[in-house]
């Protein structure tokens, strides 16, 4: 029975842990080809998971089966919010930056509050719906389901920026934004195309959490704090990182809450996150 | 500050006095959290508050409690009520910097609010610093009327009799229905003031009563994930889990009880989240069987003809029923309204003596309570509650037996054999 309650959690941890990651793969990319801390990051999320539920609620769509769309749809935002508002504080001080993003999260919870209602929803059957239970073990699939994708997205994101031109361009400028310029490298469309895949992830990401998860305007805040340890953790700008920062925090959180106190289970995440950056002030991926 | 500057903030003063004494019209501020995570029930209970106001304003007596349809104070001349809403965002400090607002600006004769307790507390020290009075109709921590305030006066019954009611209510299933009395209790709380408070009561009475109490487990609201929690709930092995949780909590609670297989005999909620229509309506067929204390339910309507008439007028404005919280606030507004109608002015003073003289029977209220009246701490002592059940997506009164519409559904069925 401990055994496999402590495997159980274990695992649980490592679910959540990715889903996590997949939230901060986005916002690790964007800082770390702008030098932008997006706090309206969550609010793609939201966003996301919004779509998920409206393409479900007026035309029966499962978020699964609508996910290449929130995908698109969040790309396309993240691009627009690049255009129009971004663009125009590239070289700004930090504080205007800081207060464009943070104005940005304030406008777009007001914007859902008021066209969708504080109300919480959800998308209450899925095709994912079910368990996955082996050796007396039992999970959500939607969480199975969640984690797998976020999985394969960070490859995706990560063979992208690894394997093809567009991503040895959008490396180079994050590298050096100038230099890369030098190269013939429009500096404004990586950004566009920063912008676009993270918001992109934080898509990917409210579709599947969508599956499992309510949906209500504040949704972002609660996942965009741990977000930010991990893009911290795993090092900035670095998606490796970010998602091996997210199945480290994932554990943490969940088995520290359940061997120790549950009070305490985010003290746990700080302190880990303290005693990484004190050692390693570039997090566990980072640059030096 | 130089003498002139000081006759001009006197003369200012005094000008702004004369022209909230010209206006036909009574403020009353109110404090409810209508952003951030509990956005949607205090979105209830301002509806329902305005509901309240407007019914006392108007000219329509049907609803048949007394000033419902009075048009307006008659104690002030047919003076209309005016609720000036602010939103304390579920945040202490704000609620204490709106609650100032609302004294300083809008110049309230009273304030009402603001269902999470902890910012109840805060709004109402500020209120008290001002004298002005303050009326609660929804927060449960019984700490609010034990700290010798004068201007503080509750409508509500506080926590500790809702779980003096659960106990009650397990021994009358042992006595009267001939149920087997669970023996391992587990307590589930969030760990602000609400849930503190009420896990402290329950672990006392719990001893007290001869139960064991296996497992306490306090976390932290508004977080992504209760695994770790439920595990250890699971870990303790327990026959009745008693539970205080807000809406986003409660709701990711069950989502994981269901996901990790956790199921006791039977899960004893402490009103708030459970209660809010949300739950229900995210939860489906999932949230079928909780059982809570309660102070109001909509069956209750079949032996009190005056619950459904409000029912149907809230139904027909906003599309939904009552619950137990907006009961509540809808409630605190008409005793509010009582008192300055005696009162027969907006001094805070004269507010103050009639509220201390409140005496509102039971039939005039849509609550199940025995009246309203205040002892020396500003607690209503006729308050009462009663448990209900989630049956087929509704809640139904199950306890006291006597206002039960229905028989209680004890154990829970298996989570896939519903």
């Amino acid at each position: 029975m401990t055994v496999e309650l402590l495997l159980q959690t274990l695992l649980s941890g490592v679910l959540f842990g990715l889903v996590y990651a997949l939230v901060a793969i986005g916002l690790t990319l964007i800082f770390g080809v702008m030098d932008i801390v997006n706090f309206a990051h969550g609010e793609f999320l939201m966003f996301g998971m919004y779509a998920a539920f409206w393409g479900f609620a007026f035309w029966g769509l499962d978020p699964i089966v609508t996910l290449p769309l929130t995908t698109l749809l969040l790309f396309a935002v993240g691009v627009a919010v690049y255009r129009l508002v971004i663009r125009r504080i590239t070289d700004a001080p930090m504080l205007s930056q800081i207060f464009a993003t943070f104005g940005l999260m304030i406008f777009f919870r007001g914007l859902a509050q008021y066209l969708w209602k504080p109300d919480f929803r959800s998308v209450d059957h899925t095709i994912v719906a079910g368990k996955v239970a082996f050796a007396g073990l039992q999970f959500g699939l939607p969480q199975v389901v969640a984690a797998a994708g976020a999985v394969a997205t960070t490859a995706a994101v990560w063979a992208f920026l690894r394997f093809t031109r567009l991503g040895a361009a959008l490396e180079a400028t994050a590298a050096d934004k100038e230099a890369a310029a030098l190269m013939g490298i429009d500096a404004q469309k990586m950004f566009a195309l920063a912008w676009g895949i993270g918001a992109a992830c934080a898509g990917v990401a409210g579709a599947l959490l969508a599956t499992y998860y309510p949906v209500f305007p504040e949704v972002g805040s609660t996942f965009i704090l741990v977000a930010f340890v991990l893009v911290a953790l795993g090092g900035f700008g670095s998606v490796v990182g970010a998602f091996w920062a997210g199945i480290l925090v994932g554990i943490v959180e969940v088995m520290g809450g359940f061997l120790w106190d549950p009070a305490y289970k985010m003290v746990l995440v700080l302190s880990l996150y303290l005693v990484v950056v004190w050692f390693r002030p570039q997090g566990l991926m980072g640059k030096a | 500050m130089t003498s002139p500057f000081r006759t001009f903030a006197a003369l200012a003063a005094l000008a702004l006095s004369l022209g909230a004494s010209a206006q036909e019209e009574i403020r009353i501020g109110v404090l409810y959290p209508l952003t951030g995570a509990a956005a949607s029930t205090g979105i209830e209970l301002k509806n329902a508050a305005q509901l309240a106001a407007d019914l006392i304003n108007g000219t329509d007596k049907s609803l048949g409690l007394p000033l419902a349809g009075a048009g307006g104070l008659p104690g002030l001349k047919g003076a209309k009520i005016k609720l000036v809403f602010a939103d304390h965002q579920g945040n202490p400090q704000v609620g204490a910097t709106e609650a100032e607002r609302l004294i300083a600006e809008h110049k309230v004769a009273a304030l009402q609010g603001a269902y999470f307790s902890t910012v109840t507390t805060t709004a109402s020290q500020v209120a008290e610093r001002n004298g002005v009075p303050f009326l609660n109709a929804d927060s449960s921590s019984p700490a609010l009327t034990q700290r010798g305030f004068k201007w503080f006066f509750r409508t509500t019954p506080h926590d500790e009799l809702f779980v003096q009611n659960a106990f009650e209510f397990l021994r009358d299933l042992k006595a009267k229905k001939g149920f087997a009395q669970p023996k391992r209790i587990a307590i589930f709380a969030e760990n602000t003031e609400f849930g503190t408070g009420a896990a402290k009561l329950q672990e006392k009475y719990a001893k007290e009563n001869g139960f064991e109490v296996v497992e306490k487990v306090l976390y932290p609201p508004k977080g992504t994930q209760l695994t770790s929690e439920v595990q250890k709930l699971k870990a303790s092995r327990p026959d009745l889990v008693m539970q205080s949780s807000y809406l986003g909590d409660a709701i990711l609670s069950m989502k994981t009880y269901k996901d990790l297989g956790f199921l006791p005999t039977a899960l004893l909620a402490n009103d708030a989240g459970f209660n809010d229509s949300e739950f229900l309506k995210t939860m489906g067929k999932d949230g079928n069987f909780v059982i809570s204390r309660e102070v109001w339910a909509l069956d209750l309507g079949a032996k009190k003809p005056v619950i459904a008439r409000a029912n149907a007028l809230l139904q027909a404005r906003h599309g939904v029923n009552f619950n137990g919280n907006s009961a509540r606030a809808f409630t605190g507004v008409f005793a509010l309204a009582d008192a300055i109608n005696r009162a027969g002015s907006t001094r805070p003073e004269a507010i103050q003596k009639a509220l201390q003289q409140t005496n509102i029977p039971g039939a005039d209220l849509i609550m199940p309570w025995g009246g309203i009246q205040f002892d020396a701490t500003g607690q209503n002592t006729k308050g009462a509650g009663i448990i209900v059940q989630v049956q087929d997506g509704k809640y139904v009164t199950v306890w006291p037996f006597d206002l039960a519409s229905k028989d209680v559904i004890w154990p829970m069925p298996a989570w896939d054999k519903r």
